[in-house]
């Protein structure tokens, strides 16, 4: 049977795993490769590794990063931030990354989807949404949370997968950080049907908010978090116990 | 040294990356010639299986690897890699493989129940008759899959996953063998299937 997984994401910035609450007021944590082996090690089922640099340098230290994780780690590395082109595609997934993430590059590039699919297999796109609620719907906004975009999330999550993408992240701007939970009535919403895996992030607090994302909404392949598990309020390995002792299909 | 097979299919960074992890001497190779130096074979791949299999001809490693099979030399195929050691697959038209294992490659949709995504993308349980790949795993252990195929008709299955039906995990005969799923991207589990293919060159 297949497993549900358990995913942690590290946001890196020059070098460094960082996390904001709703984005803002970013900390340095900790060295991001010793993270990843540490994630592998206690039962994570995969990592996302999230480039939040911008400037040229930064992308250098980021590849670096993801090139030694790769040497060491051996699950599914998904990669992502500042993804806007094919040769963007091309510089992670040489260094070792399995998958590949987009959000406002998909946005700014309605074709960037469907060229990469083509190119790279549907298997290694990921479409990622920030959406929060806007004029009564579920909105995706730009640049984390900065712009807003208009597009309404779950046409825009059909349109992401009728071009090719192969995986979606769906991340509540309203759930992120707060720590109340997941946001199962957004996740139900925008990616209820869908044909491919669905990974729901923003709002995990506590192990039990796993246990009821995973009740709630069956169809939903993985949970990511990050500080929860960064800060060690949640650990894996307790985590999956409990998910197990619930009847989730787990990785022990 | 273990020989990876560099064709232009996918990325091997992760392959080689595991095996050195490992301790073992590995290679990706690009000159059929080469392929006779090494102690074994691993074939990899990613993408569609007709393109793939063009590539292997046109580079002239088709050859080469059929006659290192004959020759008793290991080889290991993953993912796409196992799907091309077959006759053939359905995938987009009907392409040839290189007929090492019995057997076609066809898709698993209308072979799973609805409600099954495809692809089949994330951790699933081994079932696997003894073989010396499996010495040192567990009846139920976890491995890593991403495919939207699978191998049919094959005497030669050594492994199977439940994905609402039973899918062909991994095959093998004598020194030919495959895996379906990534053992590279499959933790501990997965390295302990590398270590034992690579104790066999």
């Amino acid at each position: 049977m297949l497993k549900k997984r358990i995913i942690p994401c590290l946001d890196v910035r020059n070098g460094k795993v960082t996390k904001g609450v709703n984005f803002l007021g970013n900390k340095d944590i900790a060295d991001p490769v010793e993270l990843a082996k540490l994630y592998s090690d206690c039962g994570a089922d995969e990592l996302v590794f999230y480039d939040i640099t911008a400037s040229a340098e930064g992308r250098a230290i980021f590849t670096d990063i993801l090139r030694k994780t790769a040497s060491k780690v051996f699950i599914p590395l998904t990669v992502g931030g500042g993804i806007r082109t094919l040769e963007d595609f091309d510089r992670v997934l040489k260094c070792g990354a399995d998958k590949v993430s987009v959000n406002s590059g998909a946005i700014a590039d309605k074709t960037l989807i469907r060229k990469a699919a083509e190119k790279y297999g549907s298997q290694c796109v990921v479409i990622s949404a920030d959406v929060r609620r806007e004029d009564g719907g579920f909105k995706v906004t730009g640049r984390g949370g900065r712009d807003s975009t208009g597009l309404e999330a779950r046409e825009w999550l059909r349109y992401c997968v009728s071009e090719g993408a192969g995986e979606v992240v769906l991340n509540s701007m309203d759930a992120d950080g707060v720590k109340g939970g997941f946001d199962i009535e957004m996740l139900d919403y925008c990616c209820s049907g869908l044909d491919v895996p669905v990974i729901a992030s923003g709002g995990a607090g506590k192990t039990e908010d796993f246990v009821e994302l995973f009740k709630a909404l069956p169809w939903v392949d993985a949970g990511l978090a990050a500080s929860v598990f960064h800060y060690k309020e949640i650990a894996i390995p307790e985590l999956k116990r409990i998910l197990d002792q619930n009847g989730i299909p787990i990785r022990l | 040294m273990i020989a990876i097979v560099d064709y232009g299919v996918g990325n091997l960074f992760s392959l080689e990356s595991s095996l050195k992890a490992l301790s073992y001497e590995v290679g990706t190779v690009r000159e059929p010639g080469s392929l006779r130096e090494a102690s074994g074979i691993i074939l990899p791949g990613v993408g569609a299986f007709g393109d793939a299999a063009k590539k292997l001809e046109s580079s002239g490693m088709r050859e080469e690897l059929l006659s290192q099979a004959k020759a008793g030399k290991p080889i290991l195929g993953i993912c796409l890699g196992m799907q091309l050691l077959l006759e053939r697959s359905l995938e987009f038209g009907i392409h040839d493989g290189l007929g090492l294992i019995k057997g076609e490659v066809v898709p698993i949709a209308g072979r799973i129940p609805a409600g099954f995504k495809i692809p089949h993308i994330g951790w699933n349980e081994l079932s696997f008759k003894p073989h010396p790949l499996f010495a040192d795993i567990r009846p139920g252990d976890n491995v890593y899959f991403v495919h939207s195929y699978h191998a049919e008709s094959c005497p030669d299955v050594i492994a199977t996953t439940d994905y609402g039906a039973t899918l062909t995990a991994a095959v093998g005969r004598d020194n030919v063998m495959g895996c379906q799923f990534h053992p590279e991207k499959s933790g501990e589990v997965g390295l302990k299937i590398l270590s034992a293919f690579c104790k066999m060159c």
